[in-house]
């Protein structure tokens, strides 16, 4: 196991590079998933508004 | 049906490009900026790295074409935006004339202005560092062609950026990446002139750009200029 | 030839129920791949008789870098569609790739100056890869500060994607001029991707996390899509039952 992670001395290169594209895949999924439940949000925010206007 | 216009496409433009010189030539002082501004860069590397003319010249294509980007870029900044103001460039979009054309002949008085005049510094800094006069003749005809694709490139920007607040500073950011192959084959035509190889091959991938420029460039630059006026 | 199947396209109702449809069947194949990928990549493929185990950054790099340059196309090509048809969706689209893509123009280089360090002993080297990588993220950072200095959508749909189509006639331009210019100064060794021998066990796995990277840039801009749509649709009568 310690052998994998040493990587034949590149880990302190390869590591870092695989932790970059891990937060890079995160991260996009984190903010479109929030972009989407706060328009979402703000949709539901709006016809709440409308229906009490109309009533 | 959209009435038929009366005078040609080709004399609108050579209007426009008559009203735009005559208009820059009675404020002579805008005229020199970008000029002044070329120079003074170029002139800062001495200071700023070192005197000796050897050194220099090897570093003399960069601090050339960098320096006449960075004038190029500055000075587009005024390129639409009096226009845009009192409401001339909304004219240019109504009068039946095709718009690419006369922004094509604005872009061409605006490189007369300040591209060709950038060129024709160039010799004069040159010396100052420390390239021969033997190439002088390459360094002039790679300006030329070069300050012509960046007019053009720069015209896009400045028709984009034209609705925006402090809209120079973003024109420069959309710009400056798009002229890196003016750049670059600007620069390697400077440097083999100075070291006495052929120019050639390099001028010709600069033409080439420059033709691309001169087809593409007036039909993006109107479109961007539609935009920015709505 | 029937082109309701094209004009549906136009329609946001239909594209935000499409890409919710499509999500999922986006995300978990990438999720398979991209595992599949890492172990193939990192445990199966035997090292790289130069370089050792460190040419296995490029697992990563190159999925990224395919994925940037992929994204701009798209990116632009979406604008064009958008410029010409006036279609609202099309410009959704590109608003939506912008993003992502300059995140992976961002990883694709610090991954390719983490596997430069070791294989050049310097983490910048003016390689023609990277260079046109940075000029790729600085076209990126110029698309989002365009859009960002707009305030009316609509213009800022029309000018950001004037300008993407602009940036794509000159992306191979930039490449070019970058090689040529690189062939000249010669810098180091580039970066060896498209070596013809790469043996099977290396292979594979590289093009499961192609694969694997195409297929999640797929499944978050139909994420990104679903709220940019809701975003430009102010008040329509379909946001009832599309939210509820």
């Amino acid at each position: 196991m310690s052998e994998f992670l040493a990587m034949g001395g590149y880990a302190q290169f390869l590591w870092p590079a695989y932790a970059l594209a891990l937060l890079a895949l995160v991260v996009n999924v984190v903010v479109a998933r929030r972009a989407l439940q706060a328009a979402r949000a703000e949709v539901a925010r709006r016809l709440a508004m409308q229906d009490g206007a109309g009533e | 049906m959209t009435p038929q216009p009366r005078t040609s496409a080709l004399a609108a433009a050579s209007a426009v490009l008559q009203r735009d010189l005559v208009l820059a030539l009675r404020r002579p002082s805008q005229l020199l900026q970008p000029l002044a501004f070329f120079v003074v860069v170029t002139l800062l590397f001495p200071l700023g790295y070192t005197p000796e003319l050897a050194k220099l010249r090897s570093i003399a294509p960069g601090v050339l074409w960098v320096g006449a980007l960075l004038a190029s870029v500055l000075a587009l900044d005024s390129l639409f935006r009096d226009d845009a103001a009192d409401g001339t460039l909304e004219q240019f979009v109504l009068a039946g004339q095709p718009l690419a054309a006369l922004l094509f002949a604005k872009t061409a008085a605006h490189w007369l202005l300040t591209g060709l005049p950038l060129a024709l510094m160039a010799p004069v800094t040159g010396i100052a560092l420390g390239v021969p006069i033997e190439a002088m003749p390459g360094i002039l005809c790679a300006l030329c062609i070069g300050t012509v694709t960046l007019s053009l490139i720069g015209a896009i920007g400045a028709g984009l950026t034209l609705g925006v607040r402090r809209g120079g500073v973003l024109s420069s950011l959309l710009t400056l990446p798009l002229s890196v192959p003016v750049l670059v084959f600007g620069a390697r035509a400077t440097e083999l002139a100075i070291t006495g190889g052929s120019p050639s091959g390099a001028l010709y991938l600069l033409a080439a750009l420059m033709v691309l420029g001169l087809t593409l460039a007036p039909l993006a630059a109107a479109a961007a200029v539609r935009i920015g006026l709505e | 030839m029937d082109w309701t199947w094209f004009h549906k396209f136009g329609s946001p109702p239909h594209v935000y129920r499409l890409a919710g449809v499509l999500t999922p069947w986006f995300a978990w194949p990438a999720v398979a791949a991209i595992l599949a990928g890492l172990y193939g990549g990192l445990v199966l493929a035997p090292p790289d008789y130069q370089q050792g185990d460190g040419f296995r950054i490029i697992y990563v790099h190159a999925p990224s870098a395919w994925l940037s340059v992929m994204i701009y196309a798209t990116m632009a090509a979406a604008a064009f569609v958008g410029l010409v048809w006036r279609m609202k969706v099309a410009h959704a689209v590109a608003a939506s790739c912008a993003g992502i893509g300059a995140w992976f123009t961002a990883v694709s280089l610090v991954t390719g100056m983490l596997w430069g360090k070791p294989m050049w002993g310097t983490y910048w080297v003016w390689d023609p890869r990277l260079t046109a990588q940075l000029i790729l993220l600085l076209l990126f950072f110029g698309y989002m500060a365009l859009r960002a200095g707009i305030d009316d959508l609509g213009r800022a749909d029309r000018a950001s994607a004037v300008l993407a189509v602009v940036g794509l006639v000159n992306v191979p331009i930039i490449r070019f001029s970058v090689d040529w210019w690189n062939s000249i100064h010669q810098a180091p060794s580039v970066m060896k991707l498209g070596r013809p021998t790469m043996p099977m066990d290396m292979l594979v796995p590289l093009l499961l996390m192609l694969l694997g990277f195409t297929l999640y840039f797929a499944a978050v801009l139909m994420v990104r899509l679903r709220a940019e749509v809701l975003r430009r649709e102010r008040n329509a009568s379909w946001l009832k039952e599309a939210v509820l």
